[in-house]
């Protein structure tokens, strides 16, 4: 039995293994396909999906090169002195197949020049082979720059807002017009209305208020409804936790004429409000639950020591309530920084990343490596949130159904 | 330093009376122990005083003020709480100097307090650590602390043994009672245990369903208990009761209990007397019954055939389950005695400790 435990244990985890491996793989492959995109040039992504990237890259005529002239000249062009392949001057005298023809069909020290193997002698044949080996010749003497796998410019592109035909560094470098008068050319961009840069300011601005506040009176309003005796106590919680089920939608219209009214609409402090507003109902739940699970002891040990409720609160309560906060914390923060629809209601003038993700998508689709590289962006800080917070995100899934 | 007065207090939690009209005096310096089954209301009476309850009816005073509507910090009262209630995210240091921080004690002056606190109960080493890394027996001694360092007039106790092993309540019993003599301050203690009681205070309170049943010094309880509840909680095993009738018999007065009879001593004759042909309840203790080889010298006693059903030897005593018709009897005896289950033996009952009592208002008569 014993040497088996080992195995035995291996075999009946198994199934939480392939469920567990299979959520990572479901979850990792879009993401990782979406970054792999974000960072290839624009001809890349339109001609040929993510994943070829994972296949060794040939450049275009190089097997031809190989064939035909690399058992002479060398794989870098450059073993014949008197014939260099890789100077762009000896290569520059034939920019088209059909000189290079004409070339390799004189004879060369009273023998033909190409013996093993032979061109086809079919000129259009011919022509065919050394077309690729043009081009080959080009991109190793570096008349032609190799073309990049990789590159950051979509990022740049997104960052600035940018919609023309190249992309924001080049046009820039070259001086297009168009694209002049709209951008400096310099960090000012950045902050460019239309970019991401502004947006990610723009969430930042929006979403850490709209953390902060509902958790500042959850939190107050959950001690008072633990260690507190008022009257009504019991039915004003009741009420508080039965309006969760109010949807947000519902409230759009009359809350969109209100702020009109009292000159919030398209504010901050409009949009903080309003998180504010539909996140307390479930934060004063979730924290009532958890610092009445706290020791009753504790507090009465602190009144007799001559704490008030305010000493409680911020002496007792918060320290010892500090995971619920935090997972709180994060979920408000992601909720609200994944939101569209209140962002794009009451503040369309500051748009949000989420918002400015579907003012950059391009109606006729040209512009897919803009979009991957902005969804990226607008999802690094929930990642850097969820990654540094985990231990609390795991916690604040469990603080609804168990008891803590 | 300050006496504790109860007058006329009585608690209700909705349709529950959890204290019925209390009344007590407790002096200055005393160790007075509420003591009774659990639900009696004795915590309820200890929370009253601490303010952590809202009288319904009568006064609380501590020394001459009346303290009614005064907040429970200003009472001037320090409370130990059966599950040490100590702040679990501040060191021993901090826990200690909570409630002298909240006073706005200087700085030079908690210092000094914590560190003789902490020297009374032997943890100076363990100052800077947290509760979690503390043992239970730890724990407790930082929760006696930190009612120490407030100097109060008046020590609660709800219970403070209760969540320890059976060895360390013992010697923490041993250390309060020091304590209390070193401190010279009045200490109210709350426990289910009337072991504890017995051996810590100077007056017990034995309170059942709300109500004081009697207040006196732990020997005249377990001489003269007031009523049968008293004699059955204080002092074990429990006291033996048996069910009987006085009957008159040649000029002497017997109690007879069917299996058995057991002569009355001159001394009860006049109290017993009402009783003739009446029923009445006998009880004795455990340790007032004797192997007749064993007596010793100047005992009144009277012998009372039964059958041995269970034998338990503790080393330096032997208890016995006896059963003499319907009755079973409990015996604590020497440990010489070598009865084996089944036998059919002879018991002393001591009848000078006999206790009687009415069936009907299970008052002791006397």
């Amino acid at each position: 039995m014993k040497p088996l435990t080992g195995l035995n244990r291996f075999f009946r985890n198994l199934p939480t293994h392939l469920a567990i491996v299979t959520m990572c793989v479901l979850w990792i492959i879009p993401t990782l396909g979406l970054f792999i995109t974000s960072l290839r040039p624009r001809e890349a992504v339109r001609t040929s999906g993510w994943w070829t990237v994972f296949r060794p890259q040939v450049q275009v005529g190089e097997t031809e090169y190989r064939t035909y002239c690399a058992s002479c000249h060398g794989v870098d062009g450059d073993a014949i002195a008197a014939a260099d392949l890789s100077d762009p001057a000896v290569v520059s005298a034939y920019p088209r197949s059909n000189r290079l023809l004409t070339m390799l069909r004189r004879d060369l020290e009273s023998g033909p020049h190409l013996v093993d193997p032979p061109l086809p002698a079919e000129p259009n044949a011919a022509l065919e082979v050394l077309s690729p080996i043009v081009t080959y010749l080009q991109t190793l003497s570096g008349i032609n720059p190799e073309a990049e796998r990789f590159t950051l410019r979509n990022y740049a592109d997104a960052l600035v807002g940018y919609k023309g035909s190249q992309d924001y560094l080049t046009d820039c470098e070259q001086g297009v017009v168009s694209t002049l008068a709209k951008f400096d050319c310099d960090a000012s961009d950045l902050l460019k209305p239309e970019g991401m840069g502004r947006a990610f300011v723009n969430t930042l601005i929006m979403a850490i208020p709209s953390t902060i506040l509902p958790i500042v009176f959850a939190a107050l309003a959950a001690y008072a409804f633990a260690w507190m005796d008022f009257k009504g106590r019991q039915w004003i919680f009741a009420l508080l936790v039965g309006l969760q089920i109010v949807p947000l939608q519902m409230t759009l219209v009359p809350i969109a004429r209100l702020y009109v009214q009292i000159g919030l609409a398209g504010t901050f402090l409009g949009i903080w409000l309003f998180h504010t507003g539909f996140g307390l109902p479930y934060a004063i739940y979730l924290m009532r639950n958890f610092i009445g699970g706290l020791p009753r002891e504790i507090f009465e040990s602190a009144y007799l020591d001559g704490a008030n409720h305010w000493t409680a609160f911020c002496k007792l309560v918060l320290p010892l309530t500090l995971p619920a906060i935090a997972s709180l914390g994060i979920f408000q923060f992601l909720w609200v920084w994944n939101d569209f629809l209140v962002a794009k209601v009451f503040l369309s003038t500051h748009p949000v990343l989420t918002v400015q993700v579907t003012n950059l998508i391009d109606p006729r689709g040209a512009n897919w490596h803009i979009l991957t590289g902005a969804a990226f962006l607008s999802f690094i800080i929930p990642m850097i949130v969820f990654f540094a917070f985990q231990r609390y995100f795991v916690r604040g899934l469990l603080a609804g159904s168990v008891k803590g | 330093m300050a006496s504790v007065t109860y007058e006329h207090v009585t608690k209700e939690f909705g349709n529950v009376i959890a204290v019925n009209d209390l009344n007590l005096h407790i002096e200055d310096k005393e160790f007075l122990v509420f003591v009774g089954p659990s639900g009696c209301g004795k915590t309820t009476a200890l929370r009253l005083l601490a303010g952590l309850e809202e009288v319904t009816k009568g006064i609380i005073k501590i020394g001459d003020r009346i303290v009614n509507d005064v907040p429970p910090k200003d009472r001037d009262i320090a409370m130990v709480f059966q599950s040490y209630a100590l702040y679990p995210h501040m060191t021993v240091y901090d826990n200690l100097a909570f409630g002298l921080k909240l006073r706005k004690t200087p700085k030079e002056e908690i210092k000094r307090r914590v560190q003789e606190a902490a020297e009374i109960l032997g943890i100076q080493d363990l100052l800077g650590r947290k509760p979690r890394q503390l043992s239970g027996g730890q724990r407790q001694r930082v929760a006696v602390g930190r009612a120490i360092v407030r100097e109060p007039k008046v020590f609660l106790f709800d219970e403070p043994l209760s969540n320890l092993d059976a060895k360390l309540r013992i010697a923490m019993r041993a250390e309060i009672s020091k304590l209390h003599h070193r401190l010279q301050t009045t200490f109210i203690y709350v426990t289910h245990d009337q072991m504890e009681a017995m051996t810590m205070a100077t007056r017990i309170a034995v309170i059942n369903k709300g109500m004081l049943q009697q207040l006196d010094t732990p020997q005249v309880l377990y001489d003269t208990p007031i009523n049968m509840f008293v004699a059955g909680f204080i002092g074990a095993p429990a006291m033996n009761f048996f069910k009987g009738h006085v009957r008159k018999d040649g000029g002497k007065l017997f109690v007879d209990c069917g299996a058995f009879s057991v002569p009355l001593p001159a001394e009860r004759v006049r109290a017993a007397q009402p009783y003739v042909d009446r029923p009445i309840i006998l009880g004795i203790r455990p340790e007032d019954i004797f192997n007749p080889a064993f007596v010793p010298p100047g005992i009144n006693a009277a012998k009372v055939a039964c059958k041995v059903d269970v034998t338990e030897l503790m080393g330096n005593e032997i208890f016995l389950y006896l059963v003499a018709g319907d009755n079973t009897i409990v015996a604590r005896v020497d440990p010489r005695t070598d009865f084996r289950i089944g036998d059919q033996v002879q018991v002393s009952f001591n009848i000078d400790k006999m206790h009687l009592f009415d069936p009907d208002s299970e008052l002791a008569v006397r």
